[in-house]
């Protein structure tokens, strides 16, 4: 290369693609066509077309990763790629990456940091609101109600005012309180530690929390700690004309029992956008009035894609300047 | 009280029904009793015209069961010496919730992302389309009253700026800039709520100048009353793309909605619920039932409109 310095011509900035550095992105994040388009003159996106093993460059040659919420970054897969030192994720959650295994290697991750937290505490307002005043039910029901003299639609549950559970206190919890303040909603949180800065009551344990809420919001991390912690009980003791909206992870909740205590009445009803299995969801869900299901969208609008892109990429600039990461998730 | 005819000529709420019944002689037609009836509770949609009142000769009280008074002939009661009650604030809270509900849905598309879900097109098509961010967008306000300054403090948590008009600037809402026509309003917002009470001078108040100025990425919301809006122009808007999206709670001919909404993906269309829950249909019941008393007992009315 160092042979010929001729005048390169600016507009072809796919020229030097050989040389540019190498970013193996695995998941399908939703980000990527803006990347791509973005970022194609600063790293060659490597993207799988099957497996790993279909990929054309050596995977001995990959030190940087980027990984969506749905791939597991699974230990074995890391074993695959030797020369790994950087991991940056689309997701704001680490619960798709064996945290342990990048620790022993010595590989930093990067994740969305707070970046999302807007977009998601608005989705997550937005699904309190229809599941409890049945706003979407309603849409359907006006575009497809026979001709009658009046409207005849079941009455929904105030929101205002209420008393909301907001599990997981963290940036995308914290602004979930912060709207839903402005309702005149009683803010009460758990989370893993009391925080001494916020003015709100702090439950040690969500089944006390879901006792004394009117809804639940589930704003926190999949982990071992946390998996499954909306349960039988939990739900129980939300009642009858409680409810619980989950822009976290599908595993937070007992799928299984969620959809039992739905069919039984038992609670008043689920706003989602994750699931257990995405993008499978019980079918049973699909038939209820009382649900509303998204796919896994709330993070995702055209203004925050771009924000993502630009974290994504400044993450992997900062990386291979040998300077710290702008949004480092600390493992420990 | 149990001998004073109180007529409800439309069905509202059991639970406001059975008060009425073991208080009062609740009739449900006038037909035959037009003589013993003292008291009406109308809805909001009905109303009392002018025709209704005069077949009730012995009528002293209109208690509306709802707030909108644009049903009433006010004159009529007035010369009749009626009075004339409504349920104002117990439905403000709610109304502001179901304009934010309608926002947050028309942006994020989330009767669309629920249909994709149940129509098992996550599973076939993959992810969701990019919808638009909410928060910090700019928030006009037609109407700064009770609701409008609801809905006001609800989108300011969502890092929204607020704009408004209104008849009379609001001098102790000093940070939201006023704006002296609605189209300026419309021209320099992102989002429109409809929240002002309906009159002679605000039908038809969102027409085409307006919905022209709001834009293609501009959105209307309505909870105020189908007839602020020239619902024939907002179609044609909506199809041609000069307006971005609308979210509708009330309509021009309610039950009766433009069939040409159905097909469009850009709006949120819903059965005037604005006040339909539970808590506050309770509330609303309570307060005609304590206007009623009061009334009876020539004691001062809670919440008289005249």
């Amino acid at each position: 290369m160092e042979e010929e310095k001729e005048v390169e011509p600016p507009q072809q900035p796919n020229h030097h693609n050989q040389d540019l550095p190498q970013v193996l992105v695995l998941g399908s994040p939703t980000c990527l066509q803006t990347l791509k388009q973005l970022y194609s003159h600063k790293f060659r996106f490597l993207i799988p077309n099957t497996s790993l093993h279909s990929l054309s460059a050596p995977l001995s040659s990959i030190s940087v990763v980027i990984c969506s919420a749905s791939f597991p970054l699974t230990a074995s897969v890391i074993g695959l790629l030797p020369s790994l030192r950087l991991v940056v994720t689309t997701s704001a959650g680490t619960d798709h990456i064996d945290l342990n295994e990048c620790r022993c290697r010595g590989i930093q991750i990067a994740g969305a940091g707070k970046f999302f937290s807007d977009e998601v505490a608005d989705m997550a307002v937005g699904l309190l609101i229809d599941v409890m005043r049945k706003v979407s039910a309603a849409d359907r029901f006006v575009r497809t109600s026979c001709e009658s003299a009046t409207w005849s639609f079941p009455l929904g549950y105030k929101v205002s005012g209420k008393r909301i559970g907001i599990v997981g206190l963290g940036s995308i919890g914290m602004e979930v309180a912060k709207r839903l303040e402005c309702f005149g909603c009683n803010i009460l949180y758990h989370s893993k530690h009391k925080k001494s800065t916020v003015p709100y009551p702090f439950y040690n344990n969500v089944l006390d929390l879901a006792a004394t809420s009117n809804a639940l919001v589930l704003c926190c991390a999949l982990n071992e700690e946390t998996r499954h912690m909306v349960n039988r009980e939990v739900m129980l003791a939300l009642g009858k004309e409680g409810f619980i909206v989950n822009v976290g992870r599908g595993g937070l909740i007992d799928e299984k029992q969620l959809v039992k205590c739905l069919m039984d009445g038992e609670i008043g009803g689920a706003a989602l956008d994750v699931f257990e299995d995405e993008p499978n969801v019980p079918k049973e869900l699909l038939s209820m009035d009382n649900v509303v299901l998204t796919p896994h969208c709330a993070a995702f609008t055209t203004e925050c894609i771009i924000k993502l892109c630009e974290v994504v990429a400044r993450n992997i600039e900062a990386f291979l300047s040998d300077m710290p990461l702008i949004t480092q998730v600390n493992i420990g | 009280m149990e001998s004073i005819g109180v007529l409800m000529p439309y069905p509202t709420f059991p639970y406001l029904e059975h008060h009425l019944q073991s208080r009062f002689n609740l009739l449900r037609a006038s037909t035959n009793y037009t003589t013993s009836i003292r008291a009406a509770v109308v809805n909001a949609v009905h109303g009392a015209d002018a025709n209704f009142i005069d077949a009730l000769p012995m009528l002293e009280i209109v208690c509306i069961y709802g707030i909108g008074l644009d049903k009433i002939d006010l004159r009529k009661c007035a010369e009749r010496g009626i009075r004339v009650t409504n349920t104002p604030d117990v439905i403000t809270d709610e109304t502001a919730d179901v304009a934010m509900a309608l926002i947050i849905s028309l942006l994020r598309r989330l009767c669309q992302c629920d249909l994709y879900v149940r129509s098992g097109n996550w599973k076939r098509q993959g992810s969701f389309p990019l919808t638009t961010k909410f928060s910090g967008k700019t928030v006009g306000i037609l109407g700064l009253g009770r609701i409008g300054k609801a809905v006001a403090k609800r989108a300011e948590a969502f890092n929204c700026k607020i704009c408004y008009h209104s008849r009379t600037v609001k001098t102790e809402c000093g940070s939201y800039k006023f704006y002296p026509s609605v189209v300026e309003l419309a021209s320099n917002c992102d989002i429109l709520v409809v929240a002002c009470s309906l009159t002679v001078e605000t039908h038809y108040i969102i027409n085409r100048d307006v919905m022209n100025a709001l834009g293609p990425k501009g959105v209307l919301i309505n909870v105020g009353r189908g007839k602020h809006v020239d619902e024939a122009e907002l179609v044609s808007a909506l199809i041609e793309g000069r307006l971005g999206g609308a979210g509708l709670d009330v309509f021009h001919d309610e039950p009766d909605v433009s069939q040409e909404l159905f097909g469009l993906d850009n709006v949120v269309l819903l059965p005037h619920i604005g006040s339909a829950t539970v808590e506050t249909r309770t509330a609303m019941a309570d307060l005609v039932l304590a206007n009623l008393e009061a009334h009876f007992l020539a004691k001062p009315l809670v919440t008289p409109v005249l």
